[in-house]
């Protein structure tokens, strides 16, 4: 998805990955708006590193789904011939492609949109978001778009990565598998026993994208359950840790340009829970889920997306 | 009767030969759960997770995914109650075939709660697309690895280890939702799961002899349960129903035996001999079979209560009885 490498496209990756992210975050808050509540600061903190991980990082084809996402397709289970995963808006299959995984399922109106601004999901197709009998479900699950397996109960994504990651590596295979993991999920400690395992099978073609907006449900993660040094305690675990500024993508992308030495990779995305949106730190440290109060909180916010839409 | 050492650690390295996508997963109890002769003969296949069962649930499922075969093999405790979030969204969801040895149902260790597997059943009865298993014999263990291979989906399998009776014939392998008829009769109906169908057998040679006649079956596929020889034997039974499980008696066999007579409208006594609602304690599998009220003798006075009849036998009657391998209904010359 390299624009630059496309005939009809003189812009440069960067200036691409800038331009999806300010999408991400303009489509958020908008659906946030329309929706009177939303994952918007989810939006405000990723936006950049999910604009990366698509625009430069992963090796991905182009997605092979319908661009307007197909029904709810029922529950899989032995007699459900008809279900599917999203995993088809990240492109298809091959040994020397690249895997994405979301785990914090939570994410899933920030990926959306981050799939519509790479040309992989209809802008229509968010439409269907949180609506009965759709499968662009709230809290993603793998039949969601862009996803492919069920992480809304944190710290699972990654383990089921790893176990993808095991199999394409018993299979030679040279593409990469990529999660998505927010902060908060370190506190869970699956998490760690899959870092472990990771460490010691060498499993090195997996990288770590770790949103760290020091942000939880319940407010700061320092005063709610702190997990820092997070930095220290990856790397006593074998991590080969890079912590970077997670609103520069030039910063994002660096890490995925080293190669692989025997070692996990993580990267720690440093990044603002309010980032472009600054209304939203009057709500700090609640940030998990935006509500608006009342109308007149609502109308700075829509006043807020109008500027957003000018460029301002 | 025929008594065997190590059973499945043999038999799953045979099995698992031409089955180049079968890989076993341990969570460091290799030996304990005899998975060490599959490490030793396939050490490509072989992952040693360590204590990380939560992640083990879950790495399993995205090994499934890419077209393993995963196997896992631990004590059932550690995957039904340490993962059991794991088990449910990682495995169970997706509908993944994930195959789940779990060793030391019920009483089976004196390792004590925290090593027995009372309450599996009625966990996992509750989960959807899962299916659940019970081996009861050397012939159950072998081969249900070809019956849970089959499923299109994960399997819980209650394993049994160490020294095995052959209980039933070698030749009649399990068979998914499918009881095996030990006897035909018309006073009883005993349905029994696991361990416990050895020892009713014990109790069952003695009853027969004192002239009760009771339909047994040994109930091996405890999800899915629409075998329709379950009512069968029902139907026939004058004095009522025993189910026998090693197991709580609550959401296990005897539940899923009093859902089936109450949705087909049987109005029988039932009776369910198993744990009675209690966590068990670290003990040998005689004493706790007796403490709980699930050997032999208690059978026999479940029998005389249901049938109002006491048959005068001791527990030196129950102790001389000395089982051989018994066919099936199906070779009938045999019985």
């Amino acid at each position: 998805m390299n624009p630059t490498t496309n005939a009809c496209q003189t812009v440069d990756w960067q200036a691409e990955a800038c331009r999806v992210a300010a999408g991400v975050r303009r489509r958020v808050l908008e659906h946030t708006l329309n929706n009177n509540g939303g994952y918007l600061s989810q939006a405000c903190s990723s936006a950049e590193t999910l604009a990366a991980l698509y625009v430069k990082i992963m090796n991905l084809g182009p997605s092979v789904a319908p661009l307007v996402p197909l029904p709810f397709p029922g529950v899989p289970g032995p007699g459900n011939s008809d279900y599917f995963t999203g995993a088809a808006y990240n492109g298809p299959r091959a040994p020397h492609l690249d895997r994405f995984y979301l785990s914090p399922a939570h994410y899933a109106l920030v990926l959306y949109a981050a799939l519509i601004e790479t040309g992989r999901l209809a802008p229509d197709g968010l439409a269907q978001f949180n609506q009965d009998g759709a499968s662009v479900e709230m809290i993603g699950a793998e039949h969601s778009p862009g996803m492919e397996v069920t992480t809304g109960s944190l710290g699972q994504g990654l383990s089921q990565a790893a176990g993808v990651a095991l199999a394409r590596r018993l299979r030679g295979e040279t593409g990469r598998t990529w999660v998505y993991m927010s902060d908060g999920e370190f506190q869970e400690g699956q998490t760690w026993e899959a870092l472990a395992v990771l460490s010691f099978y060498k499993l090195d073609r997996l990288g770590i994208y770790v949103d760290v907006n020091g942000q939880q449900c319940d407010g700061k993660m320092a005063d709610v359950m702190n997990i820092e040094p997070l930095r220290q305690r990856l790397e006593a675990f074998g991590a080969r840790v890079f912590q970077v500024d997670g609103h520069d993508i030039e910063a994002l992308a660096a890490p995925a340009d080293v190669e692989p030495d025997g070692r996990p990779l993580v990267v720690l995305c440093d990044t603002d829970p309010c980032r472009g949106v600054e209304l939203l730190r009057r709500n700090a440290p609640k940030l998990h889920y935006l509500r608006f109060k009342n109308a007149d909180e609502k109308q700075l916010y829509e006043t807020a997306l109008a500027a957003m839409k000018q460029g301002v | 009767m025929e008594l065997l050492q190590k059973v499945h650690a043999h038999n799953l390295v045979a099995w698992a030969k031409d089955r180049p996508d079968v890989v076993v997963l341990s969570a460091d109890l290799t030996s304990s759960c005899e998975a060490d002769v599959f490490r030793d003969t396939y050490p490509d296949r072989f992952f040693s997770m360590g204590l990380t069962e939560q992640n083990m649930l879950s790495m399993a499922g995205g090994m499934a995914r890419e077209g393993l075969s995963p196997w896992i093999h631990t004590f059932a405790v550690f995957i039904y109650r340490r993962a059991y979030d794991q088990l449910a969204m990682s495995v169970a969801y997706p509908n993944l075939p994930v195959r789940l040895i779990g060793f030391l149902p019920g009483i089976l260790t004196p390792g004590g709660a925290t090593h027995q597997a009372i309450e599996d059943v009625a966990v996992l009865r509750g989960l959807p697309n899962m299916t659940i298993l019970s081996t009861g014999d050397a012939t159950d263990a072998e081969s249900v690895l070809d019956v849970a291979q089959a499923v299109d989906g994960p399997v819980y399998v209650r394993m049994l280890r160490g020294e095995l009776p052959r209980l039933f014939d070698a030749s009649e392998p399990f068979r998914l939702n499918r009881a095996r008829v030990l006897s035909r009769g018309s006073d009883i109906a005993l349905l029994t799961e696991g361990i416990c169908t050895e020892e009713a057998m014990r109790a069952t040679r003695v009853l027969k002899q004192r002239g009760l006649s009771i339909a047994h079956l040994h109930v091996s596929t405890l999800k899915p349960f629409t075998d329709p020889q379950v009512l069968e034997a029902i139907a026939g039974a004058r004095n009522g129903v025993i189910t026998m499980e090693n197991h709580t008696t609550i959401g296990g066999l005897g539940t899923a035996v009093a859902e089936v007579m109450a949705e087909a409208g049987v109005g029988k006594k039932l009776v369910r001999i198993g744990i009675p609602d209690v966590f068990a304690h670290g003990a040998s599998r005689p004493y706790l079979m007796k403490e709980l009220g699930l050997d032999a003798t208690a059978l026999v006075r479940q029998v005389e209560r249901l049938t109002g009849e006491s048959f005068g036998i001791t527990e030196d009657d129950l102790a001389a009885v000395r089982l051989t391998a018994v066919h099936s209904e199906a070779k009938a010359e045999a019985l």
